[in-house]
């Protein structure tokens, strides 16, 4: 193995990093942990950016005929909002957890590839970077987060703003693909003695549904959006109508995409409400298994209704109609989990912490979401309220009563573990009705607005239609959201500095990550443990509830080892992300650059290569 | 480093990217380079999928010529055919040789492999240049035009990148740094060059065979 | 669980796939010429490649001897990429 060749090649000598703490250790870093903390910042950052752009959108929404900004941004500031939303923050922060625990909720050390961990993660960033630099570089896309030819195409949409979108988005797709290989084979592969599949968190098992929808998904959107750069700036004629194109060939690619997306945002969401809800009912998940098997079936249905995205297309009646059915049919495993959520809590003794309120917040909110898309999956109503302000209120039931909620109610419920500290709760609770009741107020009268009619990617409308109180309330709704945004925020910077130290367990929780110290030390488990049951910390701590053998692993585990080797950091997958970073501006501006940036990147992969494994030794004993 | 904490690396249970993760326990008992290859392999399905069903949906349509049946050339696009997949047999054979611990071998079958794939690419090129040159088909000709150059170019791009990956793998087996714990890493990338014939076999039967075929 | 390296296919068994893959190809190519066969061509030349595909994989690829594990992420990839893409076309056409 490379550290014990006693010829070292060229590769081999190359500096490697040893700083093991301040910026180069945070730069060069592979522990799964502090890139979990590096995802959540940087989310949280676009997260802010994204809320910005929505308040702006609102702001010009509140009354009719306004002109606070005009329509040209207003479009710029929809695909953004949406763009900066979904890839830049639901999806990152979602990565920080499954970062942060998947590997604490399966009893390993690190993710089955650390180096390949980091990349992803430099791709995020810079990926984020390169999107929204183009506010600076000549203005972003205007064409909506589906970027749809022909009026994407450089013809319609000269500027460089749609390359900006089609390459950031490409290059925080190599980042999502990549950590998608990951955490399927670090769930698969890395998992304790004794965590067989059927013992694993539902956390643990929504992440790798959602691993494999990226593995299958993400490639198609990557030819979509390769299609039209080529396009673009190749002056190829794929989606010229007038050369024979078919423009639909886009729209499929996008939504084979597009769909499974939902189900990438929300299934995740879903395994963290499964966390939470059996810990602040004091009682085990209810029907495990169903379960399990309906995150699987909702991931492999959800491969096949794309086309209701396209019904007023013109696919004709057979076609819609198997798209509603197969729709519809997702509303089955769905409602499963719903009855089951329901049934745990159901007889439990019932904390009401921030945490849990957001769960149930979830469970609320996200159940309006469901019902709103099960209406828009009727293909005739759909060519009725299709493209109006019923699909904003719908999909934002999803992404925020369903994703957002259940993400504000992880980092009340692991915040202490990751962070140390404990949250205020009294905090956490005004921002858990600031944010409910804002949220409803936002988008509550978009669902009635849709039914009359307003149509949505509109900058303004008309007075007298009967609009503008809904619009005004929405309006209203969407401060009182920004400020349960901003109570959140400060309880989390203040509660870093002045909380209270969190214990190893402060919930009295179930699984494997509240055995460990807060924050977690670098090398996870001082022993690895030995896994008998499926909410192992909660049967340990009531060894009567076990039938049979438990209680003597866990004494087993009571000696540390006393070396623990852990992978040191590399400055390789920082530097194959920047060639790709700066190569992609090569592309927009000066071939060469792209070239060049190639060059580094081929470069810096076969340093990754070859470089050898820099391996630290930890003592858990004591000191290094 | 002492040899006790090499041994405590055995603890860290599959620690992927150590060339050595082979000896390791892991919870299927198979190694994560490979259940990662294979990952990627399947996603790539959904790659080249994506980008034949817009050639077969396009490559009709365009409303001036060339058009596919009158550029086909079976064929040169058969010999080339024939040359990758005799690389894919070299380089079967060179995954073999390295599992027996012959590394040296492993040098010269991938630098069969190579050859075989840069003759393919010299074919194909040819191609290229002819189509553009005697039926003056470029990528901004028509629609078929853009669809072929495209998707034969995704799969170039991809001979490229495994030309590179296996030109790593040779170099170091020639300098004899190429040990028998690296046996993993040379499966994993016979699996991707592999995976870019197979790629190949569809093409060749979807975009020229049928064509010819008049299907 | 270690079964994938019991058996390894000998050198001799690569050369007889890659021989049969040479006369696949070469009677694929045949198949164009023969007028008998243009009513059932494109079926004929489809299950030829996917003949040939299934050589590659199984042999030169390993999957035969491999971890079933394998084989059912390759199969499902390959499987939705064929099902989609058969939707696609068939929608749009």
């Amino acid at each position: 193995m490379a550290t014990i060749t006693v010829e070292r090649s060229f590769w081999q000598a190359l500096p490697k990093p040893k700083a093991e703490s301040g910026f180069w250790s945070w730069v060069t870093t592979v522990d799964h942990k502090r890139i979990g903390i590096l995802y959540f910042w940087t989310s949280i950052v676009f997260f802010l950016i994204g809320g910005v752009e929505a308040l702006l959108m609102r702001l010009q929404l509140a009354g009719p005929n306004q002109t606070i900004i005009g329509p040209d941004l207003f479009n710029q500031l929809f695909t953004m909002h949406a763009t900066t939303m979904i890839f830049l923050a639901i999806m990152p922060l979602t990565a920080s957890f499954f970062n942060y625990f998947i590997p604490l909720l399966i009893g390993a050390r690190d993710v089955a590839f650390p180096k390949l961990n980091a990349f992803s993660y430099w791709m995020f960033l810079l990926g984020g970077i390169f999107l929204n630099s183009s506010w600076f570089l000549g203005g972003p896309s205007d064409a909506g987060w589906f970027g749809y030819p022909n009026y994407s195409l450089k013809e319609y949409n000269p500027g460089l703003g749609v390359d900006f979108w089609i390459i950031g988005l490409l290059l925080t797709g190599i980042g999502t693909l990549v950590s998608g290989f990951n955490f399927i084979v670090t769930i698969l592969n890395m998992r304790a003695p004794g965590m067989s599949l059927m013992r694993l968190p539902m956390f643990a098992w929504t992440t790798m549904v959602t691993s494999f929808l990226i593995v299958f998904s993400f490639p198609v959107i990557t030819v979509a959006l390769l299609l039209s750069l080529f396009d673009r700036l190749f002056g190829t004629l794929l989606f010229d109508i007038f050369a024979g194109s078919d423009l639909t060939v886009y729209h499929h690619l996008f939504w084979v995409f597009g769909h499974p997306e939902v189900y990438i945002i929300v299934l995740p969401a879903m395994g963290i409400v499964s966390e939470i809800l059996p810990v602040f009912s004091r009682k085990p998940l209810f029907g495990y298994s169903v379960m399990v098997f309906s995150t699987m079936l909702i991931g492999f249905v959800g491969f096949g209704v794309w086309s209701h995205h396209l019904f007023t297309v013109g696919m004709g009646p057979v076609v819609n109609t198997v798209f509603a059915l197969a729709t519809m049919i997702i509303a089955v495993p769905t409602g499963i989990k719903m009855f089951n959520w329901i049934g745990t809590l159901y007889g439990g003794r019932i904390r009401f912490t921030a945490a849990m309120m957001y769960a149930l917040g979830f469970l609320a909110l996200f159940l309006i979401g469901g019902l709103t898309g099960v209406m828009l999956s009727a293909a005739p109503s759909n060519a009725q309220i299709h493209h109006t302000y019923f699909v904003v209120g719908h999909f934002h039931y999803v992404m925020i009563g369903g994703a957002l909620f259940s993400l504000i109610a992880a980092i009340h419920y692991w915040g202490p573990k990751m962070f140390g500290r404990m949250l205020d709760e009294r905090l956490g609770k005004i921002g858990f009705w600031t944010l409910f009741v804002g949220f409803n107020m936002t988008f509550f009268p978009m669902n009635i607005l849709g039914v009359l009619g307003m149509p949505r990617r509109i900058y303004t409308y008309a007075a007298g239609m009967g609009f503008e109180t809904w619009n005004a309330i929405s309006t209203v709704g969407a401060l009182i959201m920004g400020l349960s945004i901003l109570i959140t925020l400060y309880n989390l910077l203040t509660s870093l500095r002045r909380g209270e130290p969190a214990p190893a367990d402060p919930w009295d929780g179930r699984t494997l990550e509240w055995t460990i110290p807060s924050p977690v030390p670098e090398y996870n488990f001082a022993r690895i443990p030995h896994v008998s049951s499926r909410d192992e910390l909660w049967v340990r701590k009531h060894p009567q509830l076990a039938h049979g053998a438990v209680a003597e692993t866990a004494a087993a585990e009571e000696a540390p080892e006393e070396a623990i080797v852990m992978p040191g950091g590399s400055y390789m997958p920082l530097l194959v992300a920047l060639g790709l970073f700066v190569g992609s501006y090569g592309l927009l501006y000066y071939m060469p650059v792209f070239w060049g940036g190639i060059a580094v990147s081929l470069l810096g992969l076969v340093g990754w290569a070859l470089e050898g494994d820099n391996l630290r030794i930890v003592r858990p004993g004591g000191s290094h | 480093m002492s040899q006790a904490s090499v041994t405590a690396a055995g603890r860290l249970a599959g620690h992927g990217e150590a060339a050595h993760a082979h000896h390791h326990p892991t919870s299927l008992g198979i190694p994560n380079q490979k259940l990662a290859t294979w990952l990627f392999i399947a996603s790539e399905s959904m790659f080249f999928a994506s980008l034949i069903t817009t050639y077969m949906v396009f490559r009709y349509r365009s409303v001036v010529g060339p058009h596919p049946d009158e550029v086909v050339n079976i064929p040169l696009t058969t010999v080339s055919t024939f040359i990758l997949l005799m690389s894919s047999l070299t380089m079967a054979l060179g995954v073999s040789a390295a599992h027996r611990g012959e590394m040296r071998a492993v040098g010269k079958y991938l630098a069969l492999t190579i050859l075989g794939g840069l003759g393919f690419l010299v074919i194909q090129f040819y191609e290229w240049w002819h189509l553009a040159h005697d039926f003056g088909l470029t990528w901004r000709t028509n629609i078929f035009g853009s669809v072929f150059y495209i998707l034969t170019g995704f799969h170039k791009a991809h001979v490229i990148f495994g030309m590179l990956w296996l030109s790593v793998i040779a170099i170091s087996s020639f300098r004899g740094t190429l040990r028998k714990e690296h046996a993993v890493n040379v499966d994993v990338a016979g699996l991707y060059w592999h995976f870019v014939d197979v790629v190949w076999i569809v093409i060749f039967t979807l975009v020229f065979l049928l064509t010819e075929a008049g299907v | 669980m270690e079964k994938a390296h019991q058996v390894q296919p000998t050198t001799r068994d690569y050369l007889k796939v890659g021989f049969w893959l040479f006369v696949l190809t070469v009677l694929e190519v045949a198949a164009i010429y023969i007028e008998a066969l243009r009513p059932a061509l494109a079926a004929v030349l489809v299950g030829l490649s996917v003949l040939k595909f299934l050589l590659v994989a199984m042999f030169f690829m390993h999957l035969k001897y491999d971890s079933r594990i394998y084989t059912g992420f390759f199969a499902f990839g390959m499987i939705l990429a064929v099902l989609i893409g058969l939707a696609v076309t068939v929608i749009i056409l």
